[in-house]
């Protein structure tokens, strides 16, 4: 019997408990936020007017060590560019069954392109869909945003890009970007 | 100190004791500082100094402090002497201060765009910057900018703004390859490389500049933004398209060769390669054969099996043995045509063999039997550098042989050597070797040589087009006897070399051996596990031959490898040749119009996909290894092999090996060669107004099948024109820049012309550019008479 005491404080504290707030999420059916600056899916972004921040120079693969990235630039064609200066990101690729999350890739990026995003759902049945490609990673076009491929505006330099003043898409650039959405659906 | 006294001792007076960061220095007299230091494990930071190149001083990187000089001093250009007191960065603040401040100076106009920089990753300013750079720029004004890149030519592109202006480039075109088609213009802030605007830069060694730029500032379009040092996966190689013989560095990247680069080899190549050798491997992409392509009884070619494949093949040649002629292309490696000289022998039971799939004559597989075979080692690099004499016949070493031309022009610039070239005129080739022209008609190659004043002890170059005129090669063998002279045949390909060692010649067996002497059969056989009475005695066929004796009915059944049908001396020919022969079977890496036609068309793997070597023209091995391995591709000598065994014959696996330790096991014959050839020469044909004689060559760019799918290096090809003399073009009322027609019987070229200083009643053309097609659209070799008329626009 010398046992009781011991046992009616354990029990004390189980039914303490029954009182206190619950942690116990209730995923996926109701889903926390997470915090600000966590981890999660990685993004490319895009300049104001629509172009690709990536310019395809490989910083991220070379910083991931988890070689979880791979990346092939391409030479931008005048009128037909998708980011500003000579060289875009013509293919990008994040295998997530590799990415450990460690966000050297978006502290090696030199042009902002590549940052993380809070999405963490991160699952899938097959390891081929885990391979995410540039079309599943870049941000989306947002109002006063033309989809590349076009021009830079006007009398713009890609300096003038890195010093922010672009400020959205211009006339020009949305007319090249139906131009171009036409000749796509011709073909 | 006794075990090196000997060396010392010889060479003490040519030795100077110096002090490099406290640290006494022997070195030979002469010797820079910046190569002292580097000897000692200090590395100097450079930009402009290269060890090939004469010193300039012109990115002052290298700044030491020397004892008893009032400022610091660039040590790329100051030999050290006896006494002198020398502190690098290592032990001397003033030298760190100093090259700290010219790094500001180099990077204030720099654009620091590393991320889009094909240089970023392996630039020495990039490394630099962050050894002796300081962490933040002081500098916040706009810097000088340039619009960029510019278009140097198709292949070369040029961004002012990342110039260091080390004048690496613009030395390397002037001393190097003798091609100055760039200069630094401008002084000060403004210095900048330039290049006349109506002249690109279409040097054959220009991709050199690119590799040897401490920036970014030179980059070559086919490379443009493919990938990073660190995606690279790089393996030394050999390159494989002439008989040079240069050492390369293959980068590939997910089994896809990126880039080539030369990788220094003092011996061969030293630092540098031509165009084609860098950046002619999108062949190894385009067109290439998978899957074994067997043509059924209904007329139709279908993928096969391997086995299925095999055995179709071996069915094919058992039901022609005996009748079966072989036919390589010269781009073979070594190991491969020694398996096809065996399978031929053994297999097929035929001395119908011959790897000289351009133009070629009896007399010369004599001379190769006689005079190349086992002579490895006759006339080396070395040789034509410290040469006194030497005689090119038919060889145009700039567009045939790249590497021998620059060890010819390095030796001219020395200023001792004295060359004199047997040729139609003086190309720009041979005019940057300081040669003197013997002004030749193609056919009076033998009568010229023989009336020629020839110093002892010359050394004489030999060009694969000697066989195109009778006589020549004998000639040749006559002059070098009576002068004493050293004589080394140089082909344009890779292969043509190796194949003449192993016997890929109707005449030859491995090793110089002669298939007409018994000892030598016997000797063979010894090593392939037969007697020596099983090898066929009797002279096969030449390639002439084969496809005369093919279109008569006699051959029954052609195996072809690694072969392009409009090379052939006579496309025409081969292509009925091959259309009369009831079973052909083809070998190579490429579909194209003769793996269509064949009965069976097996795949096989190309360089860089197998281990092999190539015997450059020396006769020196050049072997490489496998680069890319996830390929599943088979070297011809294991399909033959797979062959052979499916005849019920043993050849072993051939595996590289087992063929390489077979190859060394045949040593060198004792017994008698093949008798040297002594054919007399006739006299150039004769012409008339309306004709002349065709010289032609093939140039180093061309349109040749391994150089299929870069446009941008085709960009740089030489201007496609005929050349002819100022009489000529006048007797046959001609003008400069106007079109002439050059036609035969068979067909016609019209071409542009440009008439120069050349001896009379001859038309140059180039062999295989645009619509010059030589041997497809004429059928023509040099010394034909063609018929020359105004061509209307």
């Amino acid at each position: 019997m010398a046992e009781l005491p011991q046992m009616m404080r354990a029990f004390g504290t189980t039914f303490l408990s029954m009182f206190r707030k619950v942690t116990t999420e209730q995923y996926p059916e109701e889903k926390v936020p997470t915090q600000a600056r966590f981890h999660g899916r990685h993004q490319l972004n895009r300049h104001p007017d629509g172009l690709e921040k990536c310019v395809g120079c490989e910083l991220c693969a070379w910083a991931c060590p988890a070689d979880a990235i791979y990346v092939e630039g391409a030479s931008n064609d005048e009128g037909d560019r998708f980011s500003p200066g000579e060289r875009y990101g013509r293919v990008y690729q994040i295998n997530y069954l590799r990415c450990i999350g460690c966000g050297l890739c978006i502290e090696a990026c030199p042009t902002r392109a590549l940052t993380m995003t809070n999405e963490y759902e991160l699952a899938d049945n097959s390891r081929t869909k885990l391979i995410y490609e540039k079309d599943d990673l870049l941000a989306p076009i947002l109002p006063g945003m033309a989809q590349p491929p076009h021009s830079m505006i006007d009398d713009y330099v890609a300096q003038d890009y890195y010093d922010g003043k672009v400020k959205g898409a211009s006339a020009e650039q949305f007319a090249e970007a139906e131009i171009y959405k036409q000749k796509g659906q011709g073909a | 100190m006794t075990l090196t006294s000997d060396n010392k001792q010889t060479n003490t007076e040519n030795q100077i004791t110096a002090t490099i960061d406290g640290i006494q220095v022997q070195v030979p007299k002469g010797t820079l500082i910046i190569r002292a230091a580097e000897r000692m494990g200090t590395f100097v930071p450079r930009f402009c100094d290269h060890p090939s190149l004469a010193p300039v001083a012109a990115c002052r990187m290298c700044l030491v402090e020397i004892e008893g000089m009032p400022k610091p001093q660039p040590s790329c250009a100051i030999p050290l002497t006896e006494g002198m007191v020398v502190k690098t960065q290592m032990t001397s603040e003033v030298a760190e201060k100093a090259q700290a401040g010219v790094m500001e100076f180099l990077l204030i106009n720099h654009p620091l765009d590393c991320p889009v920089c094909d240089k970023g990753g392996e630039c020495p300013l990039q490394n630099q910057a962050m050894t002796a750079g300081r962490a933040e720029s002081r500098f916040d004004i706009e810097k000088r900018t340039f619009p960029k890149p510019i278009e140097l030519s198709t292949e070369i592109l040029l961004d002012r703004e990342r110039c260091v202006e080390c004048a690496r480039c613009t030395r390397f075109s002037e001393e190097i390859a003798g091609d100055p088609f760039i200069e630094l213009l401008e002084r000060g802030a403004k210095q900048q490389v330039g290049i006349a605007t109506d002249e690109p830069f279409n040097s054959y060694f220009s991709g050199n500049t690119v590799q040897i730029c401490p920036v970014g500032a030179l980059t070559s379009s086919s490379y443009r933004f493919r990938s990073r040092p660190f995606d690279l996966v790089s393996v030394p190689t050999t390159c494989e398209h002439c008989a040079s013989g240069c050492s390369l560095r293959t980068d590939y990247r997910r089994e896809t060769v990126m880039r080539r680069l030369a990788w220094e080899d003092p011996a061969v190549n030293e630092d540098w390669n031509c165009d084609k050798g860098r950046f002619a491997f999108s062949y190894l992409k385009t067109n290439r054969l998978t899957q074994p392509k067997v043509r059924t009884k209904d007329g139709n070619q279908v993928d096969a099996l391997w086995p299925d494949a095999i055995d179709f093949a071996a069915k094919g040649l058992k039901d022609a043995k005996g009748k079966v002629g072989v036919l390589l292309g010269g781009r073979l490696t070594l190991e491969d045509a020694y398996a096809y000289s065996k399978f031929a022998r053994l297999a097929l039971e035929t001395n119908d063999i011959d790897f000289r799939n351009r133009v070629n004559s009896a007399e010369e597989q004599d001379f190769l039997g006689s005079v190349v075979a086992g002579s490895a080692g006759t006339v080396t690099y070395a040789d034509l550098e410290k040469a006194q004499n030497v005689l090119l016949v038919n060889f145009e070493p700039e567009e045939e042989s790249p590497i021998v031309f620059l060890r010819l022009r390095k030796a001219a610039e020395k200023g001792q050597i004295n060359i004199i070239a047997i040729a139609p005129y003086l190309s720009r080739g041979l005019e940057k070797i300081n040669a003197e022209v013997v002004a030749t008609k193609p056919g009076d190659e033998a009568k010229v040589l023989r009336g020629l004043e020839i110093a002892q002890d010359s050394i004489i170059l030999v060009g694969e087009r000697a066989a195109a005129t009778e006589g020549t090669l004998s000639a040749v063998i006559e002059v070098a006897e009576k002068t004493n002279s050293k004589l080394s045949w140089i082909p344009r390909r890779a292969g043509e070399r190796g194949a003449v060692e192993v016997g890929a010649l109707p005449n030859l067996l491995p090793g110089a051996r002669p298939v007409t002497e018994s000892s030598a059969r016997s000797e063979v056989g010894a090593i392939w596990g037969v007697n020596g009475s099983d090898i066929p005695s009797k002279p096969g066929r030449n390639h002439a031959e084969i496809i005369q004796a093919a279109i008569n009915g006699e051959l029954k059944a052609l195996v072809i490898a690694g072969l392009d049908v409009l090379d052939a001396p006579d496309p025409q020919a081969l292509g009925l040749a091959i259309n009369s022969v009831d079973f052909v079977i083809t070998l190579g890496i490429q579909e194209n119009s003769l793996t269509r036609y064949a009965n069976v068309s097996l795949p096989v793997a190309p360089v860089t996909e197998k281990s092999g070597t190539f015997i450059n023209w020396e006769g020196r091995p050049r072997p490489f290894g496998r680069a890319i391995t996830s390929t599943n591709a088979l070297t011809d000598a294991r399909v033959l092999a797979m062959i052979a065994e499916s005849l019920g014959l043993d050849f072993g696996l051939q595996t590289i090996e087992e063929l390489r330790q077979e190859l060394s096991s045949f040593g060198s014959w004792n017994g008698n060669k093949l008798v040297k050839p002594t054919v007399t020469a006739k006299d150039s044909a004769k012409t008339s107004v309306g004709n002349a004689i065709l010289s032609t060559w093939n140039l180093l760019l061309d349109d040749g099948a391994l150089q299929k799918g870069e446009e941008h290096l085709a960009g740089t090809q030489r201007p496609v024109v005929a050349h002819m003399s100022e009489k000529t073009a006048t007797d046959n009322k001609l003008e400069n820049e106007e079109k002439v027609i050059i036609s035969n019987s068979r067909g016609s070229i019209t071409i542009k012309l440009e008439i120069i200083e050349m001896v009379n009643d001859v038309v140059w053309i180039p062999s295989n550019n645009h619509d010059s097609k030589v041997k497809s659209k004429l059928g023509a070799k040099e010394g034909d008479v063609v018929t020359i008329k105004k061509g209307s626009f």
